[in-house]
């Protein structure tokens, strides 16, 4: 099974509350903080390793292809992704300020008609942007069924088809898709147990975690080594962008300063007399 | 002078309050832009719901009966079409609005503006404000293609009520989407609660990892929660042990909500908890840690262990209703 995986860099999101507008409000700027792999992305990826690999015996058994479209130190968010396991990257060069989720989304569905994955596995939002965009109008521009927000995977017929159930607002609902499709994840789907592919054996559980896994030393040293093809956005026919951002600005502080109480009695009494929330 | 299209998202054959939000949104805008407002009910038993909604002031009411489960690739062809005379296409930004807008977007080569937050606009052109990096920047975008997709958030737009108008039902012919026989939706398990929607309640009283077990949620939480009357919200850590149910989780991936009182119990205040809570009107926190970032937005933290803080509450706050 081969799977593609779009991984975008995004400012540090575990200190998005550091972000700062610029004086004339035109620019959002995260300077001093780190640029993370976007973490709804991480665990796309790592929901893509589980689906192509026999986890008992640690073997490979698939191929999950990145691609991040951005300026060219992107690559180092993709050399992370190729430390975890990927095999290898593509990296179509732009500037930031050229995309939105329409442009990523016809960038993405040109690779995708290029590479012809079973799978294009994405984050369901970017961290800096929270559009949760992107995903669906691809799977609109492939004409491929999409499952949104999913949170275990099943693979069926080897990988031609998938039982895939997904988190909604009011409940989850389960769906069986046939390849090739699009996915997006949820908070669950890395779960120990979410994903079963036929080739990890149905009783392996994976061990709890929030996030991906970490790259061992060895994945770090032959990660150096993966290939990454490079790519100019302009070669890709992008869609042209449709958002224009006018200004942004910091939300306003919440008002009132935190009062400590120690005692049940004192807090039901301010909720009482001073929230009048009572 | 753009003319708005909404589309209702249904459950169980009526319109659900999402919906109502969104149509408050559309109001905005067609005021804005000298435009009228349409509503689209899709989906099973939209010729019921398009009935509930004909009061509410729109030009005419589509209606597209589509029976079985939703999935988005059913219903886009016939959302596009429909919005084959509008500019501006809105839904609420819920997880249906989310799965459906860009791909209608995609079929109108539209633009997305997506969980918005606020509507403004300069000779008849719309603005809207959304939320960015978690809550913590606010951007004001304009959609430059000639169509626009617009997902609203349901907390800040208070829902519509009829103001007992009678638009016009017409059918709308429903257009096939041609991914039929590669997607089949085996189940859809909705979760019925007696409590008030999370996202539509006054008070909503959260639980995290602390309470340590579904049991305690049960017995130490839900007590406070009912004494309330309140709706009951849950961190992710919470969910993700399973300790309750996905669609109880407050934040940026979770659902956000506004209401007058939230009430977080043992709950730290990470930054993507935040973006779900922070437009509360009074926030409580309990919390045995002073130093929890969620003091960052509390009005009130009573510090204390939950577990002799929460039945003492419930008494509290369970006497004080009984006075009425
Ligand atoms: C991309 C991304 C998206 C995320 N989205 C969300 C989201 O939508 N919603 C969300 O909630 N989280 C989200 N998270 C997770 C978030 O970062 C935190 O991990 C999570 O909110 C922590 O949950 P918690 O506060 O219950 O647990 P903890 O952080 O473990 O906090 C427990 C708190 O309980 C207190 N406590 C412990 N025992 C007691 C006691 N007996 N009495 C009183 N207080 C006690 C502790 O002092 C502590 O403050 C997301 C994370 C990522 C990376
Ligand atoms: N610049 C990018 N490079 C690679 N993938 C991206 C990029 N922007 C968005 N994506 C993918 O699209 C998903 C949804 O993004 P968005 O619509 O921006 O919220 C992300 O989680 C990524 O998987």
């Amino acid at each position: 099974m081969k799977i593609l995986v779009p991984v975008k860099r995004v400012a540090d999101p575990d200190n998005a509350d550091k972000v700062k507008v610029s004086a004339d409000a035109s620019q959002v700027t995260s300077d001093g903080l780190e640029w993370k792999m976007n973490p709804f992305d991480e665990w796309s990826l790592e929901a893509a390793l589980r689906l192509t690999e026999n986890a008992a015996e640690k073997k490979r058994t698939g191929e999950v292809v990145l691609v991040s479209i951005g300026p060219d130190d992107a690559v180092q968010t993709m050399r992370q992704g190729l430390a975890m396991g990927a095999e290898r990257g593509i990296l179509v060069q732009s500037n930031d300020g050229d995309l939105d989720s329409g442009v990523v989304a016809s960038v993405l569905a040109k690779i995708a008609a290029d590479e012809t994955p079973d799978v294009v596995f994405l984050g369901k939002q970017s961290a800096d942007g929270d559009s949760n965009v992107a995903g669906t109008k691809l799977a609109e521009l492939l004409g491929w069924p999409l499952v949104n927000y999913a949170t275990k995977i099943v693979t069926d017929d080897e990988g031609k088809s998938f039982t895939v159930t997904r988190e909604l607002d009011t409940g989850v609902q389960t769906i069986k898709v046939t390849g090739p499709c699009v996915f997006t994840s949820s908070d669950r789907i890395l779960q120990p147990t979410s994903i079963k592919n036929g080739q990890t054996p149905d009783d392996f559980a994976y061990p709890a975690s929030e996030g991906g896994r970490y790259a061992s030393l060895k994945g770090i040293m032959a990660a150096k080594k993966k290939p990454v093809d490079t790519k100019a956005l302009s070669d890709l026919e992008p869609a042209d962008r449709t958002d224009e951002y006018l200004s942004f600005a910091l939300p306003e502080g919440r008002t009132g300063s935190v009062a400590f109480v120690e005692t049940v009695d004192e807090l039901v009494g301010k909720l009482q007399s001073e929230a009048k929330v009572l | 002078m753009t003319d708005i299209l909404v589309v209702a998202e249904l459950a169980g054959g009526t319109a659900r309050k999402t919906s109502f939000s969104a149509i408050a949104a559309a109001k905005q805008m067609a005021e804005a832009t000298g435009g009228a407002f349409d509503i689209l009910a899709i989906g099973e038993g939209a010729d019921a719901a398009a009935d509930a909604l004909k009061g509410f002031g729109a030009r005419k009411v589509l209606k597209a009966e589509i029976a079985g489960h939703y999935w988005a690739e059913k219903y886009a062809p016939t959302i596009a079409a429909a919005a084959e005379g509008a500019g501006v296409v809105v839904a609420c930004a819920s997880s249906y609005g989310k799965d459906l807008l860009p791909r209608v977007a995609a079929k109108l080569g539209a633009g997305v503006a997506s969980d918005i937050t606020g509507i403004s606009s300069e000779g008849g052109e719309l603005h809207y404000t959304r939320p960015m990096y978690a809550g913590n920047v606010l951007g004001t975008v304009k959609i430059t293609s000639d169509k626009q997709v617009v997902g609203v958030r349901q907390s800040a737009f208070e829902a519509s009520a009829p103001a007992g108008g009678d638009s016009a039902v017409e059918d709308f012919a429903v257009v096939d989407g041609d991914l039929g026989d590669r997607i089949e939706v085996l189940s859809t398990e909705v979760v019925q609660s007696e409590r008030p929607e999370l996202t539509e309640a006054e008070v909503v009283v959260s639980g995290g990892r602390s309470l340590k077990s579904a049991e305690n949620f049960e017995n130490v939480l839900e007590p406070l929660v009912d004494a309330f009357g309140a709706a009951m919200g849950a961190s992710r850590a919470a969910v993700d042990a399973g300790y309750v149910a996905n669609d109880l989780q407050v934040g940026q991936t979770g659902k956000v909500v506004a209401p007058k009182l939230y009430v977080a119990v043992g709950i730290s205040g990470a930054i993507q908890h935040l973006a779900g809570m922070k437009a509360s009107k009074c926030i409580v926190a309990i919390n045995k840690d002073k130093e929890a970032p969620i003091a960052q937005v509390a009005d009130y933290f009573l510090v204390a262990d939950l577990f002799d803080a929460v039945p003492e509450m419930t008494k509290a706050v369970s006497a004080i209703k009984a006075q009425g």
